[in-house]
């Protein structure tokens, strides 16, 4: 290993939006002490503008592609779908957080900051190419997003889902460290090429060590996306923490955990494909029947997220599975769909919740149709979208995906993956049966008009998914692109 | 510009400028719907008049990529079978926007916009010759409908909406896992180059492997048809919905299972078609006759035409499944007969739950006294579905038990009683509406037809006659078609096709010739 720990420009280049994150969000919390202006909205436009310019710096760096820091991170197509994507998801939390905060008198200072660094760890976890990079980033989102979960200090569930989120976070990112610990023991290297090329070399070393580091960081990247049988987390942090925190949880991290997953396990680890395959398999499977079948029985709308979030794990630990090519463009492009369908979905819901978060029920979405028709449109296209209905970006992401399973011979997971699928239709038809065929609430009598900021963060995401529904050819074929460097 | 894709644009911006009308304007909705819908209908005439009837294969087609990776392609077209089904959708729907003018005063806006969108996704259907487009149409069809029945329905409307839309959806990935398996085997989606590519040999499956495909698809044609006993939320969803949505649901919507059993399952798995045929037409038969048992026993109007339906069906499946020219000609005859009386029986009974907001049987007497011409029409329309000679039904069930006939003798027997049940059942219900003692409700509340409803009821008595006497205008395109099918099928060729590429005829296939 030849490293050198010098850097050039190029290097620099490769890393805005890192910097850029990090130098606004430092620079939010100086304004504060300096302003003195709580609840302001300042700080969201500064978040806003940060994001804006952080999506054309990793633009930027994608033009100059390639290693930094001395191939500590790697900053090509993949990397760059992922920052872009992350950073989107940003802008969605943003933009709806702005009434929020307000409704429930919040400080926005250490809000937006908070969010900005979270997001400058997961821009750091897509480009990385190094196992304590892939650390290093995770921490930072992490306690970033533990910290942003129990945001209402004085709210019991707020501060329920703060820690146990942090507790069993910090027990997975643990696991996940024992793994990269045994990998450098084994290997003598944490860069992920190099790494690679011991495993498949001819001095591989015992495979039972290869193996265990494999599967420890599988629990602990397992936990991060909420797959099961690591998924218990999932349904009572994202019920307590506020809901564009929620939006944000389901989405941001998630992805950059995706992203994590998907380079590990297709570059260092790709040469013990045949022995993960069977693991994965069966956590895609679990993930999909445990996360359709438990939403089917849940009254609140966050908790039936979260268990349909748990199910779209799932699915794309099925293209995870296929371990080809085109299963990582369709888990790339499943990702960009799921992020847009379901933060926009939470929008509406964060919409809707009132001050206190009071509704959040299933019958609190009671006659929004009459009430709100553009609320209501918007959240019919995310949840036609989250069912998997044709000219919707989640049902082209199911496409892809089954059709790399198929591709790889995945008959039965597919099989199976789309039953559950189905299922899933009643528990999301059943919020439209609200929304459309019943006479409005007390929630809904009871209900603002929409903000601008909710009004954007509620179209933006429907065109996207419909975008993505019906032309999904420019996504993916980035995607597809993209998909290749990874190996 | 390509008419079936112009045929698809008129809903389709129909749909889309229906929602920017203003909802203080519920009339502005209603004459938009009707403007469109009829200009849709308009555009669709010309469909038989350009298309060669010469020609067995699909034609008028449009072919241009969608999607590059995998490749998808909007491909348009039509063929003998699918333009007769179009017209079917496009001349209902003015119909059903008519019926609606009076009983919809609930969110008129949406409801028009979503029979657009419903009209859309039912002619895309009918039009598509790519396996992906048609799954997305097949899809697309369903949402607008789960509204209608789910937002403008009777009381147990939900029930019924969310059963109609998990049935479907379950039957529906399990034909999209086919279609994507379908796809790794063939490179493409394109129907044709499948059809062709199996029938010349250059792709062919395990017989478990053809089993299964043929499973998936057949699974969602048989629970949207539906033959029994996947038939369970059809009486609900009937039962449930406004009169527009149980008529485009019986006219139109159940056709799109027997038109994919005969357009997809027959030639794209012949070999598996013929392995279940012997069960599948077990299964129609017990629907036909099962379906016929239960309309009888229904005090509720509404209910006894559905399990009608069901009976009726169970002869268009017959049909497909005896592999006869004259079986498959008589299927299809019958999709549209079944359509058009069917259709008009929704209506009429739409008519008098508008008058007497009942569809109990029994709240009814006499009609025929309050309100003649409403009771002649319903007559014909009775005549017409118990299969009356010079009326449509006739033609369509004669051939089909001529095709049982020359398949299986007891296969016809057995269909035969299901007509002599429907003339019981249908006679029946007809009797105890209109004769009889003349209610004094009925009395007060049953004004005869008025000029709206006379625009509604005489397209569908004309087309009755029409179709029942001059079965030519529609029957020959049909055959062309249908032979085709056979011939892709492999079995019971009745007269040659040209084909360009002679078929690696296999030697059971032969024997069954």
């Amino acid at each position: 290993m030849s490293a050198s720990y010098g850097f050039n420009a190029a290097d620099l280049i490769r890393f805005l939006p890192e910097t850029i994150l990090t130098v606004m969000g430092t620079l939010v919390m100086v304004l504060d002490a300096i302003l003195h202006r709580r609840g302001s909205n300042v700080f969201g436009h500064m978040s806003i503008a940060a994001l804006i310019a952080a999506i054309g710096g990793a633009v930027y760096a994608y033009t100059e592609a390639g290693p930094a820091f001395g191939g500590m991170l790697m900053v090509d197509g993949f990397a760059t779908f992922f920052r872009v994507l992350v950073l989107v998801v940003g802008i969605l939390t943003v933009l709806p957080s702005y009434r929020f905060l307000a409704r429930q008198d919040a400080e926005t200072s250490e809000y937006h900051a908070l969010l900005l660094f979270s997001i400058a760890g997961q821009c750091l976890m897509a480009a990385a190419n190094d196992l304590i990079m892939v650390f290093i980033g995770l921490e930072i989102s992490s306690i970033a997003s533990y910290v942003l979960a129990g945001y209402f200090r004085d709210d019991k569930r707020s501060n329920e889902a703060a820690l146990k989120y942090f507790l069993l976070g910090s027990f997975a990112t643990a696991f996940f460290l024992y793994g990269v610990a045994l990998i450098y023991g084994s290997t003598g290297s944490v860069n992920l090429t190099i790494v690679r090329g011991v495993i498949a070399g001819r001095n591989a070393p015992a495979p039972v060590f290869i193996g265990v580091a494999a599967a420890l960081m599988f629990v602990g990247l397992g936990f991060k996306v909420s797959a099961a049988p690591f998924q218990m987390w999932a349904p009572d942090v994202y019920q307590g923490a506020p809901t564009p925190v929620t939006a944000f949880l389901s989405a941001g991290p998630k992805a950059a955990a995706f992203a994590v997953f998907l380079r590990i396990f297709m570059t260092a680890f790709e040469p013990i494909g045949s022995g993960w395959e069977p693991l994965v398999w069966f956590s895609a499977l679990a993930s999909m029947t445990i996360g359709n079948f438990a939403a089917l029985r849940q009254n609140n709308i966050k908790r039936m997220l979260a268990y349909s979030s748990i199910a779209h794990a799932g699915y794309v630990l099925v293209a995870l599975t296929a371990r080809s090519q085109v299963g990582t463009a369709a888990a790339m492009f499943y990702l960009a769909a799921y992020a847009l369908m379901n933060i926009g979905a939470f929008a509406a819901v964060s919409h809707l919740s009132g001050r206190g978060e009071q509704y959040q029920n299933i019958e609190d979405f009671a006659g929004l149709g009459q009430k709100q028709p553009l609320t209501a449109a918007m959240l019919s296209i995310f949840l036609l979208s989250l069912i998997g209905v044709p000219l919707t970006g989640g049902f082209f992401g199911k496409f892809y995906i089954f059709k790399a399973a198929l591709e790889s011979h995945l008959v039965w997971l597919t099989v199976l993956g789309l039953l559950t699928s189905a299922v899933a239709a009643y528990y999301y038809l059943r919020i439209l049966v609200m929304m459309y065929m019943r006479e409005p609430g007390e929630a809904v009598e009871n209900a603002e008009p929409l903000s601008p900021g909710l009004r954007a963060a509620l179209i933006l995401p429907a065109l996207g998914t419909l975008l993505l529904g019906i032309f999904p050819g420019w996504v993916l074929e980035f995607a597809g692109k993209s998909a290749g460097l990874v190996k | 510009m390509n008419l079936p894709t112009l045929i698809l644009a008129l809903p389709l911006a129909g749909f889309l400028i229906a929602l920017v009308v203003p909802r203080s304007s519920p009339r502005a909705s209603r004459v938009w719907a009707i403007a469109i819908s009829l200009a849709t209908f308009a555009a669709s005439l010309a469909l038989p008049i350009v298309f060669d009837r010469t020609v067995p294969g699909e034609q008028l087609t449009l072919d241009v990529p969608w999607i590059a990776t995998p490749d998808i392609h909007y491909h348009v077209a039509a063929d003998g079978v699918g333009l007769w089904l179009v017209l079917l959708s496009t001349f209902l729907t003015p119909i059903c926007v008519l019926i609606s003018w009076r009983s919809i005063q609930n969110r008129v806006k949406e409801f028009y916009a979503f029979l657009l969108l419903l009209e859309f996704g039912l002619v895309g259907v009918f039009l598509t010759q790519d396996l992906f487009l048609f799954y997305v149409f097949w899809e697309v069809s369903l949402v607008p409908m789960y509204f209608l029945i789910g937002i403008w329905g009777h009381e147990r409307r939900i029930y019924a909406a969310v059963k109609f839309f998990l049935f479907t959806m379950t039957g529906s990935v399990l034909m999209l896992a086919a279609i994507i398996y379908l796809y790794t085997r063939a490179q493409t989606f394109s129907y044709p180059a499948i059809v062709d590519m199996i029938w010349s040999g250059r792709l062919s499956f395990s017989p478990g492997e053809e089993m299964l495909l043929f499973l998936a698809f057949f699974a969602a044609f048989a629970i949207k048809v539906p033959i029994f006993p996947l038939h369970t939320w059809l009486p609900d969803a009937h039962v449930e919905a406004p009169t527009a949505g149980s008529v485009m649901l019986a006219s139109v919507m159940l056709k799109m299972g027997t038109y994919g059993i005969l357009h997809f399952c027959l030639p794209l798995f012949p070999g598996a078609a013929r392995a279940c045929a012997p069960w599948i037409v077990v299964l129609a038969i017990i629907g036909i006759i099962y379906g016929a048992l239960v309309a009888m026993v229904q005090p509720n109007m509404k209910k006894l035409v559905a399990y009608s339906s069901v009976s009726h069906l169970g002869f268009v499946v017959l049909g497909i499944f005896t592999f006869t020219q004259m079986g498959l000609d008589g299927a299809v005859y019958q999709m549209l007969n079944h359509g058009i009386s069917t259709g008009a029986l929704f209506v009429f009974v739409g008519l008098l739950y508008e008058r007497r907001h009942s569809l109990e049987i029994s709240d009814y007497g006499g009609v025929a006294t309050a309100a003649p011409w409403l009771a002649t029409a319903f007559l014909v329309t009775t005549l017409a579905s118990i299969g009356l000679p010079m009326l449509n039904n006739f033609v369509g069930e004669f051939l089909v038990l001529q095709g049982a006939a020359i398949a299986n003798f007891k296969w016809a027997i057995y269909a035969a009683i299901g007509v002599i049940l429907s003339a019981c059942y249908m006679l029946w219900m007809y009797q105890r509406v209109f004769y009889g003692e003349v209610k004094e409700e009925v009395r007060r509340h049953l004004p005869d037809l008025n000029l709206r409803e006379w625009a509604v009821v005489i397209p569908l008595i004309a087309m009755m006659v029409w179709m029942g006497v001059y079965s030519q205008t529609f029957l020959p395109p049909v055959s062309r078609t249908t032979a085709h099918v056979l011939e892709q099928t492999q079995v019971n060729v009745p007269f040659q096709v040209r084909i360009q590429q002679p078929p690696q005829m296999p030697a059971e296939a032969a024997n069954v010739r």
